[in-house]
């Protein structure tokens, strides 16, 4: 008996040393930062004086009543979405087109993929300022056939697209990874039953990649709701994005509590529109494929 | 003309050739097995029926129309895959729908087909449930119900039971008989399992290394094996060790002191020859009674019969001695083999 129950406490005792490290770590790095960020929402800031350690609600009324900020909310939350849509549109079939790819390409075209992620986001932008800008690639080629040129650079356009092209990898990654898992068989069962290749990707294929689709779209929504070199680069001084605007107000404003609410409702915000999302499709997903 | 032919169909990858020369002529309404081991190029040759593999060589005519080179959808073959393939994020029903909404059949219709269909294969009750949430016999019935639903010419099973435990594969065997001859369909069955193959096919096709080697009724196969690989293949069977004399009316087969004359028209050059008889047309004497004396070297019960391996001068001799009442002899004992011998085969080269 006795010797059971003194076995027990280094038994009890692991799992904490264990995930010690890594709680002390989260707690330091994300909780405590998150915490002051939230307390400095509550406090106000005056021109003179600077911040003042008091509670007011006075901050969070301020954004929520100035059609400036409410504006770029907005254009956050469409641009964000605009941009998991067409990701799922392109990504979904490149994953598709990979997965279906023989031995030595499959990894080629895997790098070529995630190539992009090791170029800095800041370098990679200013090629798409080059190649979108008033003498860029895209207008001289406009001009070479005989068009108007067009103003791309500095529009939700080039953010849209700029936010596309960094997001693709997010999308593709874990698409592939489910569609490596299915059976082959499946598919080539639909094509004898009568399906063309379409309708047999349509409506086989992709409907059981769909948690695939999910985590995609997920990440892809997340970082391009929160994104900041691309629509600090691509959407100029005047589109803003939620990410920019709280950089304004730190950096430029330098009236931190009115940042630290941006940042706090843009958070509650992807938190309530993932969490409502991810419910919506896994329970659906969940149902069907256990 | 038969209904499906199969004319020199050959499938090669490289230099290697999965399937050459295939040939076979399927009546409407047949049972065909095509038997053999893994690699043997039985699943292209199924396959290539599907359309999902193109033949390198040959011709495949169904009803007397070309369908070589028409894409899968074209044929409106009923298929059933060894995994079986089913849509995991669609109930039973939602499955076997699907082929009939790809022909555009109306609504009630295909309620109608699919409640018909469905009872066919017992799976009334469980019209709603997902493939996960049912056993691997339950899954078969599906993948069946989906291939038939759409009334196709030819159904065609690739190793439809390997997938099941040995139970429920016995049962599932009968109940695809069952099944075919309901429906009366032309079905081409892809297994490596020789009881399967056996027990409910009109004709079996044994494959060796991507040829036909025979093509014949179960029960011929299994008494008439051509060659040796066959013999040991479908069924279990014992190789003795015989010379062979020959001169003009046959061949006097001698093992180790016994005779047995043969009418056959063989003539081996060094003499040496393999004699072949089932297990089950052995019998155990007293040791002076039998053709030849063996000692009792293994005894396995099997439930129905016994499995007694004797060790003779011809070689080791396995028998099966129905279980009737009385214990086979022990190990070591001498025992005596008799056998008749229009029962035994005889085959060219020393046996293994």
């Amino acid at each position: 008996m006795s010797a059971a129950t003194s076995a027990i406490k280094p038994r009890l005792l692991a799992p904490l040393a264990l995930s010690g490290p890594t709680t002390l770590f989260f707690i330091g790095l994300v909780l405590l930062p998150l915490l002051l960020t939230v307390i400095l929402s509550f406090n106000s800031y005056d021109y003179t004086a600077g911040i003042q350690s008091d509670f007011t609600f006075a901050n969070y009324l301020t954004v929520l009543q100035d059609e400036y900020y409410l504006s770029t909310f907005w254009r956050t939350l469409r641009l964000a979405l605009l941009t998991t849509v067409i990701t799922v549109l392109i990504g979904v079939p490149e994953a598709y087109i990979l997965s279906n790819m023989r031995k030595p390409w499959r990894s080629i075209f895997l790098l070529v993929i995630i190539g992009p992620l090791l170029v800095s986001v800041v370098v990679r932008t200013f090629g798409w300022s080059m190649l979108l800008g008033k003498n860029g690639f895209v207008n001289s080629a406009l001009a070479l056939v005989g068009l108007e040129p067009v103003q791309l650079l500095y529009t939700e356009t080039a953010i849209v697209i700029g936010l596309v092209h960094i997001m693709l990898p997010f999308m593709v990654i874990p698409v592939w990874t489910v569609l490596q898992k299915l059976d082959p068989t499946v598919e080539a069962a639909a094509l004898t039953l009568g399906a063309s290749r379409f309708t047999a990707l349509r409506r086989i294929v992709f409907p059981q990649a769909s948690l695939g689709i999910l985590s995609g779209s997920l990440i892809v929504f997340a970082l391009s709701a929160s994104s900041f070199a691309i629509p600090g680069l691509l959407g100029g001084r005047r589109l803003k994005m939620a990410a920019t605007l709280v950089y304004d107000e730190f950096l430029i404003e330098l009236n931190w509590p009115l940042g630290a609410t941006i940042a706090i409702i843009v958070l509650v915000a992807n938190l309530v529109i993932m969490l409502a999302y991810n419910r919506l499709i896994e329970r659906q997903a969940k149902r069907k494929l256990g | 003309m038969s209904f499906l032919n199969l004319d020199k169909v050959s499938k090669f990858y490289g230099p290697v050739a999965a399937v050459h020369d295939f040939g076979l002529a399927v009546e409407k309404g047949e049972f065909i097995s095509l038997l053999g081991p893994s690699g043997c190029g039985k699943t292209t040759t199924l396959q290539m029926i599907t359309g999902l593999v193109r033949p390198s060589a040959g011709t495949i005519t169904m009803g007397g129309r070309d369908i070589t080179h028409l894409p899968p959808p074209k044929r409106e073959l009923g298929v059933v895959f060894q995994s079986y393939a089913l849509f995991p994020h669609m109930t039973v029903a939602q499955n076997v729908s699907f082929g009939l909404e790809m022909r555009k059949v109306a609504k009630a219709e295909r309620d109608r087909r699919i409640k018909e269909i469905l009872a066919l294969v017992h799976l009334s009750a469980l019209a709603d449930r997902y493939p996960r949430e049912m056993s691997g016999g339950q899954r078969q019935r599906v993948a069946i119900a989906r291939a038939l639903v759409i009334n196709p010419p030819v159904l065609l099973l690739d190793e439809p039971l390997s997938n099941l435990d040995a139970q429920l594969r016995e049962e599932m065997q009968f109940e695809l008989r069952r099944i075919q001859q309901t429906v009366g369909i032309t079905t081409i069955m892809v297994t490596h399992d020789q009881a399967e193959a056996l027990s409910i096919s009109d004709r079996v096709v044994v494959m060796e290394k991507g040829r036909i080697t025979q093509v014949d009724t179960p029960y011929e196969l299994y008494e008439h094996p051509r060659n040796d690989f066959i013999s040991s293949f479908v069924g279990k069977s014992n190789f003795l060790r015989a010379t062979s004399a020959f001169n003009g009316k046959g061949a006097a087969i001698s093992i180790d002191n016994t005779q047995i004359r043969f009418n056959t028209d063989r003539r081996e050059p060094d003499g040496k020859v393999s004699v072949f008889i089932r297990p089950e047309k052995l019998r155990l004497t007293a040791p002076a009674e039998g053709q030849i004396q063996g000692k009792v070297t293994t005894r396995y019960f099997m439930g129905s019969q016994w499995l007694v391996s004797a060790e003779t001068p011809a070689g080791v001799l396995a028998v099966a001695v129905p279980n009737l009442g009385a214990p086979p002899p022990v190990e070591g004992e001498t025992v005596g083999l008799a056998w008749q011998s229009a029962d035994c085969r005889v085959l060219a080269g020393a046996a293994k």
